[in-house]
């Protein structure tokens, strides 16, 4: 098997190479064939892989492929861990990825960068797969950078758009952040345990539970906790969790099938993929777990609000992913990791689906991204139409849709969870239901539906787009309304991931909805009675009513609540807190060490101040040197005279 | 006892000679007493049963490198009234220095004189030891490494002392034999073509 | 009796007064020359009583060769100071002083 583990990392890393090198020379066929070819091989024997451990007996792998160096009883390796979390994540991955790369053949059609592009979705391929399926963490922090480099790449494509550099900018620093707390935290993990090996140190943190450590001053921390704080706070970083989540909305700056395939399906994922993994240490923290759960519902529900004030098309789809992603984290601190995956999975493909139709909509109206101008277009676009539809039902949880099954789970997950902080989670998740359904159709009928709002000329213009763009767009629709019915039993509820996610007993919730667990179509049934639905099913009538039914009344709702809109509409200040706060606290930080300590300190003091120093006393001192000739030679004589002095004492 | 009062003597007069050396005024009458010293030297070498140096101090010394001190003296015209200048006001520092000097070296050799082995009082070598077939014996074996460099460093000195004193004159009507023999017909003769003259 | 400390004593006098000497002819680069003469004689002195007292050959061997390098110390040396005083026409110490600082 490591030779097909192998080909799975390396086809899209051989590729990116060959298109981002070569890009001239085989051109923007090549580039796409052979990017495309990659990454079709990596899926191709990821789903083999994920078959032969569902339906054959292929176990657990975890081998080291390379050692990289051995330093001071540390061994820093390349291997691969690949176990039924590994698996389902390979598939996901490669799955989307493929989608867009065949998407983006219609998409960046006349782009001058295609080839580049091609290399650098190839390549993020790559990066992904090293994160998920690294055995170790040094490997996972690879992965880690190696994909928020090409994010930065992919952000910035347009790097002739002011706006766009501006946004590279942004998440790379706020990301600084976030991997500071990572690294700190792999390693305190590796100060403790010694080993960089995910094996080891999940047998080590048992045993280190109980260990403290000084910070600051005298105050004893729980080693664990610490780490796993350290931890998550990459993984806020990475996933975009309430307050590090600033840089993904401006993120969209990308070109659309990054949108779909980093900032949406894949990358932000990362965060919770690795909680996922370190589920192990995560498990003996208490502490942790809380942290993780209250600012996951801070996200989940909180960024959704700002989805509702949205006008960009591709903005409200990202505000909806960072409030999904909260919902994933919101899992994942209630100790159901399983739900948090699966939400992942799920996620993955309708909110993928959602990017790339939201794409298919800029393409037919020309690059325009405003719904203020669009409206009445499901005539125009009938493909993009209903896999629209498929995408945001499965968003808000429609019954039967993927969403319903992850999202229902999880919420049932969070609501018998005891642990500190779960109650005001399972607040935030239920009233997150309602807002996601409002923007969610919001957006849907304000782009779909309703008066048609474009100006004449470009009216004419609209038009379907095509096949390469429609294709993956039905093959995303497809598992994003079926796939939760054959998954949801065994993930959530059979010993799917035994062996890769460790929950302790006593926060064992989704053992304990297994135990209610009567197959799929009993859970539809169940979920029919609960809250959830009502309130899903309330945001879109509200949604109906407010933007279909009587249009102006957003708009009088607006100046009544001016204070709310505003608050909404600046993203809670957010972003001006950062920069008129932090960054200028961080730039008068630095202009005081620039001024106060290299120049006046280093510079002047020690620099200059040394060579000022030495040449005083050299100046003082070369009078000595008079240059006759007989002072040396008595300088020497009488030196002599000393030695021996010295000498016969 | 007699070689002891001999020993006196010559060390006396050794001694006086060097201080002759360093306070006359006259720079000829230094290099004379200097020429004095050797000799000396040369005599209480030959008391130490080393002959042959003895003899190589008076040939090279008196007889080479002496001489070509009284040349350089005598050859430059030497102001020696400026060059004395300030010679009382050292003066002092200088005895000085030489007190504690030698009082330092009596001193070591005092403490360690215990130390010496018996053979320091030794007796006289045999009438036909050869103290110059002995030197030889070495110079040429064990030594003859030390010894062709030795000689290599008197042939630069050599070489090094020409090339340095040696200057040209541009005035000076030389001899240049190389190009009186590379010389050709045409560089000397020039034959003219020339219609007779007739009166 | 005649022994080895007496040479020794006498080799050391003999380098004392060489070294007041160059104190007190600092500027006559000639008799400087003619001072390290003496110093050289000094040590060979030494070299020579040791080879006596020790009954090595070595000494010797060594007085042989300070003998030699002393004499192409003495001929460079000497050629030097006649550049210089054509150059200068003075052989001052005092006037050699262009690497003052």
């Amino acid at each position: 098997m490591e030779n097909i583990y192998l080909t799975v990392v390396l086809s899209p890393l051989v590729a990116a190479l060959v298109a981002g090198l070569f890009g001239k020379q085989v051109g923007r066929m090549g580039a796409h064939t052979v990017t495309i070819a990659g990454v079709a091989t990596s899926c191709l024997l990821s789903v083999y892989t994920l078959y032969s451990m569902l339906f054959g007996d292929l176990g657990t792998y975890n081998g080291t492929v390379y050692q990289w160096m051995s330093v001071g009883g540390i061994n820093m390796e390349v291997g691969f861990l690949v176990d039924r979390l590994t698996a389902l994540m390979m598939v996901v991955v490669t799955f989307v990825s493929l989608m867009v790369h065949i998407y983006t053949i219609g998409y960046m059609h006349d782009d001058p960068g295609y080839q580049r592009f091609f290399s650098y979705i190839s390549l993020f391929t790559f990066a992904m797969l090293m994160l998920v399926m690294a055995n170790n963490f040094l490997q996972l922090f690879f992965g880690w950078e190696a994909v928020g480099l090409v994010s930065y790449l992919l952000i910035g494509f347009w790097y002739k758009r002011p706006t766009a550099i501006f946004a590279n900018m942004k998440a790379f620093l706020v990301n600084r952040i976030g991997d500071f707390g990572f690294l700190l935290g792999i390693a305190a993990l590796l100060m403790f345990t010694g080993s960089l090996d995910y094996g080891d140190t999940f047998a080590a943190a048992e045993g280190i539970a109980a260990a403290q450590i000084n910070i600051v001053g005298d105050a004893n921390w729980s080693l664990l906790t610490v780490a796993c704080i350290c931890l998550f706070v990459g993984a806020m970083g990475k996933s975009a969790q309430v307050p590090l989540h600033v840089w993904l909305p401006d993120s969209m700056e990308g070109p659309t099938p990054i949108s779909a395939l980093i900032h949406a399906a894949t990358m932000v994922t990362a965060g919770v993929f690795m909680v996922a993994r370190m589920s192990p240490l995560f498990e003996l923290s208490e502490t942790a777990l809380t942290f993780v759960i209250v600012i996951g519902a801070t996200t989940a529900l909180f960024t959704g609000f700002l989805g509702l004030v949205q006008n960009d098309i591709k903005r409200v789809v990202a505000y909806s992913t960072l409030s999904q992603l909260g919902y994933m984290t919101v899992a994942l601190g209630a100790s159901a990791y399983a739900a948090g995956v699966y939400h992942l999975m799920t996620h993955a493909f309708f909110k993928a689906l959602l990017f790339l139709a939201a794409g298919s909509v800029i393409i037919g109206l020309h690059h325009e991204q405003d719904m203020r101008k669009m409206g009445g277009l499901k005539k125009y676009m009938p493909i993009t139409y209903w896999t629209s539809l498929a995408g945001s039902l499965a968003l808000i949880g429609f019954p039967g849709t993927a969403g319903f099954f992850s999202k229902d789970a999880l919420i049932e997950a969070v609501g018998h969870s005891t642990i500190a902080g779960s109650g005001y989670a399972y607040f935030c998740v239920l009233a997150g239901v309602f807002v996601t359904a409002l923007y969610t159709f919001r957006m849907f009928f304000l782009v779909f539906h309703g008066k048609e709002r474009m100006d004449e000329d470009a009216r004419h213009h609209v038009h379907e787009s095509p096949w390469v763009v429609r294709v993956p767009l039905v093959l995303l629709a497809i598992p994003s309304l079926l796939i939760g019915w054959p998954t949801i039993g065994p993930v959530l509820f059979d010993d799917y991931f035994a062996g890769a996610i460790f929950v302790a007993a006593p926060h064992d919730v989704l053992a304990e909805l297994g135990a209610d667990f009567h197959g799929a179509f009993g859970f539809l049934l169940h979920g029919l009675q609960s809250p959830v639905l009502l309130l899903a099913f309330a945001g879109v009538v509200v949604a109906w009513y407010l933007y279909l039914k009587n249009p102006l009344l957003p708009k009088a709702i607006k100046e009544r609540t001016e204070f709310l809109y505003r608050l909404l509409d600046n993203k809670y200040y957010l972003d001006d807190f950062n920069e008129k706060v932090l960054a200028r606290a961080s730039r008068m930080l630095g202009q005081g060490l620039w001024r106060g300590g290299d120049a006046a300190v280093i510079d002047g003091a020690l620099v200059n101040g040394s060579a000022n120093a030495v040449g005083w006393i050299a100046g003082k001192v070369r009078r000595i040197q008079t240059g006759y000739l007989y002072h040396y030679a008595f300088a020497m004589v009488i030196g002599l005279c000393i030695l021996i002095a010295w000498f016969i004492w | 006892m007699f070689e002891l009062i001999f020993f006196g003597m010559y060390a006396f007069v050794l001694l006086a000679a060097a201080v002759g050396v360093i306070a006359s005024r006259n720079p000829v009458h230094s290099a004379m007493f200097l020429v004095l010293a050797f000799v000396t030297s040369a005599v209480l070498w030959l008391m130490l049963e080393a002959e042959f140096l003895g003899i190589v101090l008076v040939l090279v010394y008196v007889g080479a490198v002496m001489v070509l001190f009284l040349f350089v003296v005598m050859m430059l015209d030497i102001n020696s009234d400026t060059l004395r200048q300030g010679f009382l006001t050292y003066a002092p520092i200088g005895i000085i220095v030489a007190v504690v000097a030698v009082a330092q070296i009596w001193s070591v050799v005092w403490l360690r004189d215990q130390g010496l082995p018996a053979a320091a009082r030794i007796e006289p070598a045999a009438a036909d030891f050869s103290n110059t077939a002995e030197l030889g014996a070495v110079l040429y074996t064990e030594y003859v490494y030390p010894f062709e460099l030795a000689a290599f460093v008197l042939l630069l000195a050599i070489v090094a002392a020409i090339v340095l004193t040696m200057r040209k004159r541009p005035n000076l009507k030389q001899q240049d034999i190389s190009k009186q023999v590379a010389v050709k017909r045409a560089d000397r003769v020039r034959i003219v073509k020339m219609d007779a003259e007739r009166d | 009796m005649l022994t080895l400390t007496h040479y020794l004593m006498l080799s050391g006098a003999l380098f004392a007064i060489a070294v007041a000497g160059i104190f007190i002819n600092r500027k006559n680069m000639i008799l400087l020359l003619m001072c390290i003469e003496l110093m050289l004689l000094a040590v060979n002195f030494n070299f020579i009583a040791f080879s006596r007292f020790l009954d090595d050959t070595a000494g010797q061997v060594f007085v042989f060769f300070i003998l030699t390098v002393a004499a192409a110390e003495a001929a460079i040396g000497l050629a030097i100071l006649v550049v210089l005083f054509r150059t200068r026409s003075s052989i001052n110490v005092k006037d050699m002083n262009s690497m003052k600082g």
